[in-house]
């Protein structure tokens, strides 16, 4: 399954689902909610967070993190 | 005055909103900085005079995103608005909201309405909206949602006069939730509400919802509830997401609705072209590096001159009232004890104020999100979180801020490895203590012509304290279990040009805040400390004066008597006889008794090292001038070898514990409050202690 960690910079996606429960709390608060785009806008070196662009403003999460969210095919 | 009980208005909002700008704006300079009671966050609260001439109390609760804390901070503003009974819980709520990106803005709004706590909703930042031309229809909002709705814009100051108005007024209120929970848990909610003699249906469906975590309800109440929980199939984590997503499409159709926005999403925004170039992958290090070398210039440059005038001040108020009071114990006791005590903490104002200058200017553009992002992934290696990043650079100015900075990292564990090794990292009240010693033992060379040898102790003293920091922090991470999850989720707001205002209130705030709270330590500890220097116990202490007497050639001149006279007495003092009594123990570090008065003064705060040590070597009163101790330490004899006491051995030995001990009550004092128990502040003076004492040994076979 694809997960918002497979995206490309700059590539779009949409929010399917999410596989960990007690992250998808904090994550549908932030206004990640099924259905909305997102976009990887640029990463931190070695793995490090990246950041997205979702709901019209930025954020950044762990790519294990970004894992958990799992996008529209 | 009245005896009516004063209006008590909350300010809420999203992080990065422009709620302390409102907060400045509503309350001038009236504010005040204090301490919620019972918990450690900071709280702050002023007073706005409204137009029917009331005076109304303004809290600034902190930023939080939703009613669900995920940081300590974020607990306040839950604890705050769910109890009733709270002494802070407001009359009214004025809800800021960042009208750049309302959806998110308005999670938050919506939940505190359905607590039935009458709102106000601002929409702040309209200006940039303006500029945007997005077009917001106010009334429709209004209408909408249920409230009065008004812009204001924080720069020009544009609707606070409106704002004023509205909430002298009473707000009325529908009673009809924005969003009706009762469809996701009735039984649950209806049992609460009952149990609980509460009205609001969402009131108790968060006493469901946050059982775990609310602090106002006992164990026998929480039992209860979850009793009726389990009876009735509640489960909170389902809810909640559900509860969110239901609110975010109520939202999402309201400012669809309402909302005219005709830019273009995929256009590059400017905070986005300033990003690539900040969190660049070569050039974005390079930058933190950079900003990281300014502050540390600045605090070390820029601060001496302002320490000067405030250490010459202090010392002038201490001879002025030595002069003014009438000799004695009295006099003793406020110059030597109070005085000297105050200066200890006066003298850091100065670099606590550049510090929380640059902190606060990094905060206020944006860049310390970035910081942090950029910063995450090396210190999560060490056992670190990227937010861990801040209190480590304020480290190095201070501990206590540096350890009170840590509240906004969610994981307890990383929030706890970083308030236990941030006071390894070498902060000012090292310096004096270094400047002295390397003064002393290092010689003032040039390696390869242009490096100064003394230059080069000092950047490694502070490099040594840094992979102290590390070290302890990477054997932590190993040692604490913890089931708790650490999060990374946070907002990369927009760049925005800092507010002066803002940033000068931050730095009296906090400025005056270190003053208040080390100083009550500080001084205590100093009066303390003058008792036992100045009194000892038996025979030898009281007939001080005349063995002295007896000791001293027949010609020895008044000064000469006085000067042996002090050193006697502290010799027998109750605290020469500590000194005495810890010798055995740190005799293989290369120190003597005289040392280990200090090493015991020094756990006040580390520069009473410098005092101390004038006392000891008898200098003239109150003056501390540091060429002169150097002079005496260098002339001090080994009365067994007859070899000068201040050897290189004995001076790299005596650094090298002053780098790693932990020789500051108010850090440990701080340590209890953040941790909330005797337990970690314990372990980390055992541990640091310990490092010290076989680190410096080790320094010292190395060098002898």
């Amino acid at each position: 399954m694809k997960s918002l960690a497979d995206l490309k910079i700059s590539e779009k996606g949409i929010i399917k689902s999410f596989s960990d429960e007690a992250l998808s709390i904090k994550l549908i608060e932030m206004g990640c909610l099924p259905g909305s785009e997102i976009q990887i806008n640029f990463t931190a070196p070695f793995n490090g967070p990246i950041a997205i662009k979702v709901a019209g403003y930025h954020l950044s999460l762990r790519k294990e993190e970004a894992q958990s969210i799992s996008l529209e095919e | 005055m009245s005896d009516q009980p004063k209006l008590k208005i909350a300010l809420v909002g999203n992080p990065n909103s422009g709620k302390t700008t409102l907060f400045n704006l509503l309350t001038g300079l009236k504010q005040k900085t204090g301490n919620f009671p019972g918990v450690t966050v900071d709280k702050k609260s002023g007073f706005v005079k409204l137009p029917d001439n009331r005076t109304a109390e303004l809290i600034d609760l902190p930023g939080t995103y939703s009613i669900y804390p995920k940081t300590l901070d974020e607990k306040i503003v839950q604890e705050i608005l769910l109890d009733r009974q709270n002494p802070q819980h407001p009359d009214i709520a004025i809800v800021v909201a960042d009208a750049t990106n309302l959806k998110r803005n308005l999670l938050l709004f919506t939940q505190i309405r359905d607590l039935g706590i009458p709102s106000v909703l601002v929409l702040n930042m309209i200006d940039i909206v303006q500029q945007r031309n997005v077009k917001i229809d106010l009334r429709g909002l209004s209408i909408d949602l249920g409230i009065k709705v008004l812009a204001t814009n924080s720069h020009s100051g544009h609707g606070i006069a409106a704002l004023k108005k509205i909430i002298s007024q009473p707000l009325l209120q529908s009673n009809k939730p924005f969003y009706d929970v009762t469809h996701l848990a009735a039984e649950t909610i209806n049992d609460i509400k009952e149990k609980f003699d509460l009205t609001e249906d969402y009131r108790a469906y968060q006493y469901a919802q946050q059982t775990e975590r609310i602090g106002f309800i006992d164990e026998e109440e929480k039992g209860v509830i979850r009793q009726i929980k389990e009876t009735n199939n509640f489960y909170d984590i389902p809810t909640q997401s559900q509860e969110t997503i239901g609110r975010y499409q109520l939202i999402s159709d309201i400012v669809d609705h309402n909302i005219i926005d005709p830019s273009d999403e995929s256009k590059t925004t400017i905070s986005e072209k300033i990003d690539k170039v900040i969190t660049h992958n070569v050039f974005g290090y390079v930058l933190f590096f950079a900003i990281l070398f300014l502050i540390f210039q600045s605090i070390f440059a820029w601060a001496t001159g302002p320490m000067e005038f405030t250490e010459n001040l202090v010392s002038q108020f201490g001879r002025w009232v030595q002069d003014v009071l009438p000799e004695g114990i009295l006099n003793d006791l406020i110059t030597d004890g109070v005085i000297a005590g105050l200066a200890g903490v006066v003298v850091f104002i100065p670099q606590i104020a550049i510090l929380f200058a640059f902190i606060s200017l990094l905060e206020e553009s944006g860049y310390m999100s970035r910081a942090v992002f950029l910063m995450d992934r090396v210190m999560r290696k060490f056992g670190l979180n990227g937010k861990s990043v801040v209190p480590l650079i304020s480290g190095m100015a201070c501990a206590i801020p540096a350890i009170m900075a840590t509240r906004n990292i969610e994981s307890w564990k990383d929030r706890l490895i970083t308030i236990f090794v941030t006071p390894f990292m070498s902060c000012s009240a090292r310096l004096p203590v270094y400047t002295i010693l390397i003064g002393l033992v290092v010689p003032e060379k040039l390696v390869f012509g242009l490096i100064n040898i003394q230059g080069l102790v000092l950047m490694g003293l502070y490099l040594l304290g840094f992979l102290a920091a590390i070290v302890s922090a990477i054997g932590m991470k190993y040692i604490l279990n913890t089931k708790e999850r650490s999060y990374f989720v946070m907002e990369l707001p927009d760049y925005k040009l800092p507010q002066w205002k803002n940033v000068l209130l931050t730095i009296y705030n906090k400025s005056k805040t270190f003053a208040l709270e080390a100083g009550k330590v500080i001084i205590a500890i100093s009066i303390i400390l003058w008792v036992l220097a100045s009194y000892g116990p038996g025979e030898s202490f009281r007939n001080s004066e005349s063995i002295v007497r007896a000791e001293l050639p027949q010609n020895a001149t008044q000064a000469e008597y006085e000067t042996k006279l002090n050193s006697y007495k502290l010799e027998h003092s109750y605290a020469g006889n500590f000194g005495k009594f810890i010798e055995p123990a740190i005799k293989p570090l290369g120190y003597d008794w005289k040392i280990g008065i200090a090493l015991i003064t020094s756990f006040a705060a580390r520069e009473v090292f410098i005092g101390t040590m004038s006392t000891i070597y008898s200098i003239g009163h109150n003056d501390e001038d540091e060429g002169q101790i150097r002079e005496k330490l260098r002339q001090e004899i080994d009365p067994e070898t007859g070899e000068p006491v201040y050897t290189l051995a004995l001076g790299m030995s005596l650094m090298v514990f002053y780098a790693f001990a932990m020789q500051c009550m108010s850090t440990l004092a701080i340590v209890y409050r953040e941790t909330k128990g005797w337990k970690w502040p314990m372990i980390q003076m055992t541990y640091m202690t310990v490092v010290a004492y076989v680190s410096a040994l080790i320094t010292f076979n190395i060098f002898n």
